[in-house]
């Protein structure tokens, strides 16, 4: 009964995993540990998207960074300029992401993979580009502060701990809706276009589904995680600059992605852990081995980590217990003759 | 300044800056052609051309022979990149290979900042000659020496693939690579030459235009996408469309500049690109993905 028992496995595994995040600020010996858990939820949230977007729609972007700004933008101009509720700028900022991504993405994502990521990273500048220079609504390098808080019914929320189980409820939330949509009839169609997941466009279109169609709603989906994103972290820090929604944070997603494993989306938060988690181990261990130096140490690192994993594991690390166990099985049939 | 100099001057330093976008889109529609990669990595290419350049003149050699070994250390740094890392996942789906040479762009990046750091670096003009005066505009003669480059490239490259045998070669392989390896011709080593004669013209491109553009670590990335959307506009195979790419970009770019503000400078570039992917782009390049039936 190998189907029973590796479903019983994910709900242990889910379910510890849970049990895990509920309860890791109650343990927590200080406030750093749920601000690192409020960042590695917040971009895994823009890293499911992106995986959702690589592993089914099969389109490198690097456009993540553009949405994310977008929403944390939105929220952050709406409530202080305009007054209004932080969960409605929410919403607004995540239709406007979605929209800027249906209007692009007709055109772009008829474009060949490689293309398509340049036109995608040509995107993420030019947004940046407009958040510094529109002064007047963006406040330019000096960015905007004092964003309103979000609210729960009267409860304000105010501590990082609080934005900790508001974030990953959205995780988890977001989570589930992205499952659901891949196991369902868009998740199938989109399945047979990409190659990687043992589709082709052309054999997709002869049964009457079109690739551009599924690419695009994926692509407003992924845009509209991203947003989601930016609007948390805009209400959870209170202030935005220009300075996180650079092509830095689309190259980060990528990279989480990359070593999560694309098309999945617990790799997603995998990969989120893992490089925002050594991202800080670097930052603490490297000035100590080399001084003056990390930043460069950084990038250098991040570059490798993500050429060795595609020369190696390019299905990433969720692919490894399938890896190990074909690993295994060839040095025991080796083995025996 | 009469309205009519300034426009000239921003037009000549238009066609400055467009030739090295040029350069670039040459580089990446060699690479291109016969891989169907787009090398992110070609930016920083001309980046390490400029700094192994400076370092090599400020160690004492003469700025001649500075850029002869700066052009050949970033070659072989190209083919290197080729062989260890392009070759042996060529066969992977598309975007492997996009975040490869993305992932090696940052690596680059990474190990030039460690070397050079982030200020600007210094490289004396190539000749002393005086900013020459054309009406009312100035034009900077090393500007000049990297339109002249950009033109001895061009002819020397178009020459190259249409008379002689490896030339003649590699463009069989950028037609149809399975065809090509059926007459005999090896891809691989064609992928080889790619790599590495991108790499090269990318070092010649950094070392010329370095005395006038006091280049820094950091401008590998916008100059690949600006030297990609000049191979674009080009449909990523013609030299002609290269050119015509490269200095309408460069001329658009200063022209926007001088009438808008400077900071839109770079999203003048890339709206351009984004245009021109609406527009034209999507037929010419194919809607399939390479390599599928």
């Amino acid at each position: 009964m190998e189907g029973t028992k590796t479903n019983k496995i994910r709900y242990l595994s889910i379910g510890l995993f849970v049990i895990v995040i509920a309860i890791m600020p109650l343990v927590a010996r200080s406030r750093y540990y749920v601000t690192i858990g409020n960042f590695i939820g917040i971009y895994g949230i823009v890293a499911m998207g992106l995986a959702l977007l690589i592993g089914y729609a099969g389109q490198v972007s690097m456009a993540q960074a553009a949405f994310y700004g977008i929403g944390a933008y939105t929220s952050a101009i709406l409530t202080t300029q305009v007054g209004l509720n932080p969960w409605l700028t929410m919403v607004a900022g995540a239709i406007l992401s979605a929209g800027v991504a249906g209007i692009i993405g007709v055109p772009l994502l008829k474009l060949e993979g490689h293309v398509l990521a340049v036109a995608t990273l040509a995107l993420s500048i030019v947004v940046s580009t407009f958040f510094v220079e529109l002064r007047p609504l963006t406040g330019g390098y000096d960015g905007i502060g004092g964003i309103p808080r979000l609210s729960v019914g009267g409860f304000m929320l105010k501590a990082d701990f609080h934005y900790y189980y508001l974030i990953w409820a959205f995780l988890f939330f977001l989570f589930i809706l992205s499952h659901n949509i891949v196991h369902s009839r868009v998740g199938r169609a989109l399945r047979s276009i990409h190659r990687f997941s043992g589709g082709s466009e052309m054999g997709a279109e002869s049964l009457g589904i079109s690739p551009t169609k599924y690419k695009v709603q994926i692509f407003m989906l992924s845009a509209a995680y991203a947003s989601i994103a930016g609007s948390l972290y805009a209400h959870w820090v209170t202030f935005i600059n220009p300075d996180p929604f650079g092509i830095f944070i689309s190259i980060l997603m990528l990279i989480m992605v990359t070593i999560g494993g694309m098309g999945s989306l617990w790799g997603a938060i995998i990969g989120s852990c893992l490089v925002f988690l050594s991202g800080e181990l670097f930052r603490e261990m490297v000035p100590r081995l080399i001084p003056g130096a990390s930043g460069e140490m950084e990038m250098i690192a991040y570059g490798l980590i993500l050429i060795l994993i595609l020369l190696f594991m390019p299905r990433g690390l969720v692919s490894a217990p399938a890896l190990f166990k074909s690993w295994a099985a060839k040095a025991t049939r080796k083995a025996s003759g | 300044m009469t309205s009519f100099d300034q426009l000239l001057q921003f037009i000549i330093g238009g066609v400055s800056t467009g030739s090295i976008y040029v350069i670039v889109g040459l580089g990446f529609m060699i690479i291109y052609s016969v891989t169907r990669v787009v090398n992110f990595a070609q930016g920083e290419f001309v980046m390490l051309g400029a700094m192994l350049t400076v370092s090599f003149y400020k160690a004492g050699s003469p700025l001649g022979i500075a850029i002869l070994i700066s052009i050949a250390f970033t070659t072989l740094i190209g083919i290197l990149f080729y062989q260890t890392i392009i070759y042996p996942i060529r066969g992977a789906p598309a975007f492997a290979l996009i975040l490869v040479t993305f992932g090696a762009s940052i690596v680059i990046r990474g190990v030039a900042l460690l070397i050079w750091g982030t200020g600007p670096k210094h490289l004396p003009y190539f000749s002393r000659t005086n900013p020459i005066q054309i009406s009312g505009a100035i034009l900077n003669p090393q500007a000049l020496w990297v339109m002249v480059t950009t033109a001895v490239m061009a002819i020397g490259l178009f020459l190259f693939f249409r008379y002689t045998v490896l030339g003649k070669a590699f463009m069989a392989s950028a037609i149809d690579a399975f065809l090509a390896s059926l007459m005999g011709i090896k891809t691989e080593r064609m992928g080889l030459l790619a790599f590495g004669l991108s790499a090269c013209l990318a070092a010649l491109a950094g070392s010329v235009m370095a005395p006038f553009t006091f280049p820094s670590t950091s401008i590998g990335l916008y100059l690949s996408v600006k030297g990609f959307t000049a191979a674009l506009i080009g449909g990523l195979n013609r030299i002609e469309g290269v050119i015509v790419g490269g200095l309408a970009l460069g001329v658009l770019e200063a022209l926007g500049a001088g009438f808008l503000s400077s900071g839109y400078k770079d999203a003048i570039a890339l709206t351009i690109l984004l245009i021109v992917l609406t527009f034209r782009r999507h037929g010419l390049l194919g809607g399939a993905e390479a390599g599928q039936v």
